[in-house]
């Protein structure tokens, strides 16, 4: 494929994924919206496969290691942190109390 | 790894994504739902990790180790209360990713002198520039909420000049990497400037405005990493990048509308500045305020039929969220009849007070979105308004000089009494008069708001 060809097909990627974007989130209560921001926030973690490929290039140049090497730190963090304070969260909403005392009704 | 076949697992991970947002319609699934997007993430990573092969793969290791360690030890340590400062860092170190990406590949092609000239994207430049301005903004963000800088809007005059130039400016050397004027310098020059107008974007505004920018930036760094995809023909990076640009966007939106302001207002307006003379004509036709001991309180508690809570930052601030489940406790198990009433912007960020109430416990049923609470506020007994403040004041509602004119709030004067648990007469964050306080149902009851509740807990118990 040119290269025209592939930037139409990912342009077409783009803009599908607005609306589907649009469309996921209008579904998700106020409740969750705090949960809502920290998940989307864990899943623009998917930086770190870029900062992978950039700093898995073969023969690069030292400047390349170093900015690579800091884009694979920082995006770790988002990515992990992102998904462990989301589970967190979501961990403590409950529809009901959990029973304190065995021999309450 | 084929380069199919890499793309096709990079599906899987894509739909685990959507999977993942789609389950957030529920809280009763929701956490399955982030389970299922953190396995997509793990499929990306490994596909990843095969494709780029043995290259520095130990390089790639540590540097996972030190960052991921980093996030989790943070995510696992963080407060509740302190949650919108951790989601900004999150979010600014991915920004900041998406620009050192960027940076690494235009540094990669930028030729030297004398070479012919490198096929240089609009998308790979943008991407510097965006992701370099979530990075500084969301650092000052953070700042802010952590008060390691002050909450209160930072103002100063040109102030909106000197953004405009350095926006203009970052840009204008971004356009003219792509147009051929390839000199290392103008890539230097664009992430300086995207750096220094993302923190003085964010300096001059407020807290009670960081709902807003929190999920602006979260916005942005989706696009950054969008257009990051765009450099590296990623489709992952582009879908997943996107979704989030795309939520984060209409988060913004909604979290501007509940303000009834433009999001452009909040971003530029500077709000808090404006407040001065609305406070003093506010503060003239005042009257007096009737101030309570939490004894007088908590008989109107213990013998109230209705008892909804309305919290507020100071809520957060205070900590006092088990407090207020206790008390409801106590006061469910004398019959009363106790709901929480939750405004979308009540906090510093979108849905904070669910989250807190949450982790207290509070079953999520009990927490009222705000058209369900004014319905219910006619036939409550006491609003107990724990550290809330712009989201319970009727000068939204009356006063068309007051900056929050316009705002949908809290109806809590329908109710038959209304308990306002508060430091001082300071006015709030935002700076603006209440006349609330001054409304002859009202009863303040002053002090901390977690000493105060504890002391109510106290006083109900014998009733």
């Amino acid at each position: 494929m040119s290269h025209n060809t592939i930037l139409v097909f990912e342009v077409t990627i783009l803009v599908l994924a607005i609306f589907l974007g649009i469309e996921v989130i209008s579904k998700v209560p106020t409740l969750l919206h705090t949960p809502l921001m920290s998940g989307t926030n864990a899943i623009h973690g998917v930086v770190i496969v870029g900062a992978m490929i950039v700093l898995g290039q073969p023969d690069k140049s030292a400047f390349t290691w170093v900015v690579g090497f800091a884009a694979v730190v920082l995006a770790a963090a988002n990515v992990v942190g992102g998904f462990v304070v989301t589970d967190r969260m979501l961990g403590m909403f409950k529809s009901r109390e959990r029973p304190k005392k065995p021999n309450e009704p | 790894m084929s380069y199919n076949l890499s793309n096709l697992l990079y599906l899987i991970s894509i739909v685990t994504f959507i999977l993942a947002l789609r389950y957030l319609s529920n809280p009763a699934h929701a956490r399955r739902g982030n389970q299922i997007g953190a396995a997509g993430m793990v499929l990306a990573i490994v596909v990843t990790w095969v494709k780029v092969g043995s290259t520095s793969w130990w390089a790639i290791a540590i540097a996972m180790l030190i960052g991921g360690g980093f996030g989790a030890v943070a995510a696992r340590k963080v407060q509740m209360t302190a949650m919108p400062q951790m989601v900004a860092l999150f979010n600014g170190v991915g920004g900041g990713a998406a620009a050192l990406i960027a940076l690494a590949e235009l540094h990669r092609v930028l030729p030297l002198a004398g070479e012919p000239k490198a096929d240089i994207s609009l998308g790979i430049v943008l991407s510097a520039l965006i992701g370099s301005i979530s990075f500084a903004g969301s650092m000052v963000a953070f700042a802010k909420l952590q008060e390691l800088i002050g909450g209160r809007p930072i103002t100063y005059s040109g102030q909106q000049f000197v953004n405009g130039a350095l926006f203009v400016g970052g840009l204008g050397c971004a356009i003219a990497l792509v147009a051929g004027v390839q000199d290392e310098w103008l890539l230097w020059v664009t992430i300086a400037a995207s750096l220094a107008f993302g923190a003085l974007f964010v300096l001059p505004i407020g807290g009670a405005d960081m709902p807003v920018v929190i999920s602006l930036l979260n916005a942005f760094t989706g696009v950054a990493v969008a257009l990051g995809g765009f450099e590296l023909e990623n489709n992952l990076l582009i879908v997943a990048g996107m979704l989030v640009g795309a939520s984060g966007t209409l988060l913004t939106l909604m979290m501007a509308r509940a303000m009834n302001r433009s999001v452009a207002n909040v971003l530029f307006g500077a709000f808090g500045q404006v407040s001065e003379a609305a406070a003093a004509v506010a503060a003239g036709d005042g009257g007096s305020v009737r101030s309570a001991t939490a004894e007088d309180v908590a008989v109107m508690l213990a013998y109230a039929h209705k008892v909804v809570f309305v919290p507020g930052y100071g809520l957060a601030v205070a900590q006092a969220q088990h407090d207020v489940r206790q008390l409801a406790d106590l006061l469910e198990s004398k019959g009363v009849e106790v709901s929480y009433a939750i405004h979308p912007v009540a906090g510093r960020m979108p849905g904070h007070m669910n989250v807190l109430l949450a982790e207290a416990n509070v079953p999520y049923p009990q927490l009222k979105e705000m058209d369900e609470a004014n319905s219910e506020f006619s036939r409550t007994d006491v609003a107990m308004v724990v550290g809330a403040n712009d989201v319970v004041n009727p000068d939204a509602r009356n006063n068309q000089g007051s900056p929050i004119y316009g705002m949908p709030i809290l109806n809590v004067d329908d109710a038959q009494t209304v308990v306002v648990l508060k430091r001082s007469m300071n006015p709030g964050f935002a700076g603006i008069e209440n006349p609330l306080f001054y409304n002859p149902k009202t009863v303040m009851l002053f002090g901390d708001a977690k000493a105060s509740i504890d002391q109510l807990i106290a006083d109900v118990k014998p009733l």
